[in-house]
Order: C-alpha cells, then sequence, then structure tokens
C-alpha cells in the first residue's frame, strides 16, 4: 500500500503531460512561444488543439465513470455501458433523430439518443437482475447479445435509410473531427461526473445491494433511477459528439478498484482521472503511430484495453 | 417493543407466513429457532421493511414499518441479512464506517470516529480494520457485517443466521458480544439461530417457528422440552440439564 501515492502521483503527472503533448502534436507545428506572437498559431490552439484536448479528457473521464456506475446498478464487474447495449440504444435514438427532423442540431439528437439509451438501459438492468446471481458470466453474455440486436436494429434501419456512413460515425470514436463549437455538450459529462461525486457515498452502499441499502435507510430505487441517467446521458454525448469508444468503462474502474478500494467518497476521482489519462494516452498514440495520418482511438484502446483487461482478470484469479 | 399483528406472507404458491401474531419486549435477546422453510427469515426481513406486508401489521417502537420513513427506521433497528455477500473492496474500519451512515449522510465527526473505534474493539477487528474486506476469511468478514450493524446504534438489531461461517470459538464470541450489547448498552437483539443450545446459553426468550406459525414462545427452559423439540424439529431428542441450563443433545 506504501505504493501508493506514487501511483495517484504517476497518474495525475500523466494526465498533465499529456495535456500538454496533446497540445502539441499534430499535424502543423505549433512552437510554444508562437503562440503568444502568431495569431494563426493561437488560432490553430484554441479552435482545435484545444477543443480536441478536452473533449478527449472530458469523454475519458465520463465514460470510465459511467462503467463504473453501470458495474454498481447491475452488481457485475464486466459491463460497460456499450456491451450492455447502452451505447447501440443511443445510437438508435440519435438514427431516430435524424431520420425525423434531419435538421436537428447536436443538443437535439443528444436528447434523443439519452432517452433512448435510457430506455435500452432500463430493460437491460431489468432482466440481468432476474438472471441467477449464482452465474455472474450470464450477465456480460446477455449484454452482448442485447447490444448486438439493437446494433443490427440501428444497422438495418441505416442501411434501409442510406444513413450507413453516420452510423459508422457514431459507432467507431475518434477526435479528429472536434472543433471548437462542436463539442463544448460534452461539458454536461463533467457535470455528471461531478454529480456522482456528490453522491459517492450513496453509491458505494448501492454497490452492496438493495438490502444493506435499505437497512442503511438509502432510497435504493431512486439512486438505481439517478445512476441510470447518468449513464444514458454520459454514454449518448459520447456517442453524438465522437463516438462509441470501448474498453474505458470496462477496464478503468476494475483497475482502480484493485489498486484503492471501492470506498468511492476517495476513489472516484481517480476513476475520472485514469480514465482520463488512458484515453488521452491513446489518442496521443492513435494521432502518432503513422503521422501526419490518424489511427481511430478505438483501435488503440481495443489493443491496450484487452491487454489490461487480461490483466485484471489473471490477477483476480491469483489473487483468489 | 416489535409488536407483530396477523402478518401473512404468500410467494407464488408457497404459504411462508400464516396469520403470525407476536409481541417481543424490548431488551434482551431472543433468539427465533426452527427447521429450514419454517419462515424466520422471511419474519425478521418484513420487521425490516427488506419486503412488502401482504397483510397485518408490524410496528417498532410503534413506528409501522410499512409507511415509516426508511432513514427514520434505520436509526431505530437495524438488519443483517443471512450471507450478505458484499462484494465491495471496503476496508474494514470504512465498512463499519457506513453503519453510521443513517445518522450522517457520509459526514463523519469525531463522535462518530469514537463509535467506529468502539464497534471495532467490541468485535476484535482492531488489527483487521486496515485489511480490505475480500482479504478476510469468511469468519471475519461476518463479524465486520457484524459490527457495521452494530455501529448503527440502533435500539434494536436484528441478525439472521450470524453464526454462518464461524468457527466454535468465533461462534461463542459473537454470541458473548451480542449477549453483551445487550446488558451493557441496552439494545434489543433478535437472532435467528440454528444452533438451539447457544439460544439456550445465551437468549433470554426463545421463539419457536414452523411451517409459517410460531409455535412456541418463552425461556429457555420453557421452548426446550424434549415434547416440543419434537414437534418443532420432527423428531425426538433429550434435553439434559447442564449447570442450570437446557443443553439439547440434537445430534444423536
Amino acid at each position: 500500500m506504501a505504493a501508493l501515492p506514487n501511483i495517484r502521483l504517476l497518474v495525475a503527472a500523466g494526465l498533465v503531460g499529456l495535456f500538454a503533448v496533446s497540445l502539441s502534436i499534430g499535424v502543423d507545428d505549433l512552437p510554444v512561444d508562437s503562440v503568444f506572437t502568431d495569431a494563426g498559431a493561437l488560432q490553430l490552439l484554441l479552435v482545435s488543439r484545444l477543443p480536441r484536448t478536452v473533449a478527449v479528457v472530458l469523454t475519458g473521464a465520463g465514460l470510465a465513470i459511467a462503467g463504473l456506475v453501470l458495474q454498481i446498478l447491475v452488481r457485475n464487474r464486466f459491463v460497460e455501458p456499450i456491451t450492455t447495449g447502452t451505447g447501440q440504444s443511443a445510437a438508435l435514438g440519435v438514427l431516430a433523430v435524424t431520420l425525423l427532423f434531419p435538421t436537428a442540431s447536436i443538443a437535439m439528437k443528444t436528447l434523443g439518443a439519452s432517452v433512448t439509451a435510457l430506455a435500452g438501459t432500463s430493460i437491460f438492468l431489468g432482466i440481468a437482475h432476474r438472471l441467477p446471481p449464482t452465474q455472474p458470466f450470464l450477465i456480460p453474455l446477455f449484454g452482448l447479445v442485447y447490444g448486438g440486436v439493437i446494433g443490427a436494429a440501428v444497422t438495418f434501419i441505416a442501411w434501409q435509410t442510406d444513413l450507413l456512413q453516420y452510423v459508422d460515425v457514431w459507432t467507431n470514436g475518434e477526435f479528429s473531427g472536434v472543433l471548437r463549437g462542436r463539442y463544448e455538450l460534452l461539458w454536461i459529462t463533467a457535470a455528471m461526473v461531478a454529480l456522482a461525486w456528490w453522491v459517492a457515498d450513496r453509491l458505494t452502499i448501492a454497490a452492496m445491494g438493495r438490502e444493506v441499502s435499505l437497512g442503511l435507510g438509502l432510497n435504493y430505487q431512486r439512486i438505481v433511477q439517478l445512476g441510470l441517467v447518468m449513464v444514458a446521458v454520459i454514454s449518448s454525448l459520447a456517442v453524438v459528439v465522437v463516438g462509441m469508444i470501448p474498453f474505458v468503462g470496462l477496464v478503468v474502474p476494475n483497475l482502480v478498484s484493485r489498486l484503492m478500494g471501492d470506498n468511492l467518497k476517495s476513489a472516484l476521482p481517480w476513476v475520472a482521472v485514469t480514465g482520463a489519462t488512458l484515453l488521452l494516452a491513446c489518442d496521443v498514440v492513435s494521432r502518432v503511430i503513422r503521422y501526419p495520418y490518424e489511427i481511430p482511438v478505438g483501435t488503440v484502446l481495443g489493443v491496450v484495453g484487452s491487454g489490461l483487461f487480461l490483466w485484471i482478470l489473471f490477477g483476480r484469479a491469483q489473487r483468489a | 417493543m416489535i409488536e407483530i399483528k396477523n402478518v401473512s406472507l404468500r410467494l407464488g404458491d408457497t404459504q411462508i407466513l400464516e396469520d403470525v401474531s407476536l409481541t417481543m419486549p424490548k431488551g434482551g435477546v431472543t433468539a427465533l429457532v426452527g427447521p429450514n422453510g419454517a419462515g424466520k427469515s422471511s419474519l425478521l426481513s418484513l420487521i425490516a421493511r427488506l419486503q412488502p406486508l401482504q397483510s397485518g401489521s408490524i410496528s417498532v417502537d410503534g413506528l409501522p414499518v410499512d409507511t415509516t420513513p426508511s432513514r427514520q427506521l434505520a436509526r431505530t433497528l437495524a438488519i443483517l441479512r443471512q450471507d450478505p455477500a458484499v462484494a465491495s473492496r471496503l476496508k474494514v474500519r470504512e465498512l463499519v464506517g457506513f453503519g453510521r451512515f443513517p445518522h450522517q449522510r457520509g459526514r463523519i465527526d469525531a463522535n462518530d470516529m469514537k463509535l467506529i473505534e468502539a464497534a471495532l474493539q467490541q468485535f476484535g477487528l482492531m488489527d483487521l480494520a486496515d485489511r480490505f474486506l475480500d482479504n478476510l476469511s469468511g469468519g471475519q468478514r461476518q463479524r465486520a457485517m457484524v459490527a457495521m450493524a452494530f455501529c448503527q446504534g440502533t435500539d434494536y438489531m436484528l441478525l439472521d443466521e450470524p453464526l454462518n461461517n464461524l468457527d466454535m470459538l468465533f461462534a461463542r464470541q459473537l454470541m458473548r458480544d451480542l449477549r453483551a450489547a445487550a446488558d451493557n448498552d441496552k439494545r434489543t437483539v433478535i437472532v435467528v439461530l440454528h444452533d438451539i443450545n447457544h439460544a439456550a446459553v445465551y437468549a433470554d426468550r426463545i421463539v419457536a417457528m414452523k411451517s409459517g406459525c410460531v409455535v412456541a414462545d418463552g425461556s429457555p427452559a420453557e421452548v426446550l422440552q424434549p415434547d416440543m423439540l419434537a414437534r418443532v424439529f420432527g423428531y425426538g431428542m433429550d434435553v439434559i440439564d447442564v449447570g442450570g441450563a437446557p443443553l439439547v443433545l440434537h445430534h444423536r
């Protein structure tokens, strides 16, 4: 446990360092001193580099928190919003809004996505609670099938209506399209993270189950509803603004739990910080690995995330 | 005082409780005994409002459990369910601290800290206080859960088979701790027990249940009679007297 402050320091320093690196890399050179002398350089920083970096940080923190909250609601550590139908339901919502109101703003699309994501996640939760608790791996498996079915419906409708290209944008997350004026809604994610921290004690108790919660006088139903809203809103914002991003919501809560435990009053901020750091690191890699071109950040996360996930799985087995 | 009036419970086609009426006075240790499926756990969870009442009424210190705000009840009674399967990686001290939640909503002050330390001390958890729950044995985890219920500081403590997973030493220790909670802290302890001899020694009162009904209610000496035990458990067993307390030879 003596190593813990060092890990926290490392993660925090990593986030600050990566933030600076993220601002400095791109197709155009952007020397630090030029920002103060060159109007074009300042413009580049404020219109493209800074919005992109902020968007990555907000999305990473948000997805990690959404994964954490979903894992608490489902009482299973092997789920995240895009493996349980939340992301796919959100895509269905954006698709519906796009079809019905072709001129809808990003805010309208997010609202539509949030409504369907809330419905889709509530149905998943209702069914997950009915699965036998003696078979913990049924829940993630059911989630994959459930998400697959909704995803197939999205693809079918999009194919029928010639919108497949849009669906591609929503389902493959990447940040190259983020510019000033097109990402600001993501700040709602920050509000959701703050809200989760505000109710951290309640979430910790809810994670101990319905009966312990009731015994301590916690309104379990209400915290579940609040959690569902947080998961749906964060996931929908990610889908609409940057597209689906895998693994952050799955591995980060597990990593932080391993290192710091589940007392969320102290651990929850680190879930957010670690999520932001992980996603920012992967975004930087996706930008430099075949510079000046980019690969989707989801691809990088697929490799990094599955590696981390295997480590968590085998680490568990060793401990038990 | 806990007043149970005409409580029945049906789950699907199964009658779990049938017209149970029972009064448990404040103070002391009451043991609920009976064979598996007698309805002991269901009765306990109805008192603790973990399940909705279907018929009849239950009140604790005059508070009807179905209409009193949950948080207010959480300051009157604490419940520990059987095998609570808490999978959270919490430290023992953190877990016990959550017992203060109904009073503080998360803001732990100096007084709470004292109560938490006292609960850790009382249940012999000082050495384990900074260990994570998932690194403990089943018995240690069980003691931590009981300490959390104790730390809730309620007049009533309801415990469903708390001796599960405990070896003889810790089972005896826990029963002594519950006895001390009743004697020194004036708590009312209601505990579901399978080991009838623990009930014989540590309980002031034994309530025996069978098939959803209360069949006996009295002091250990009154309830632990061979004919009564045969009626409740379905087979005859001898009862001998050891130092003034009945000892049931149920294993022979």
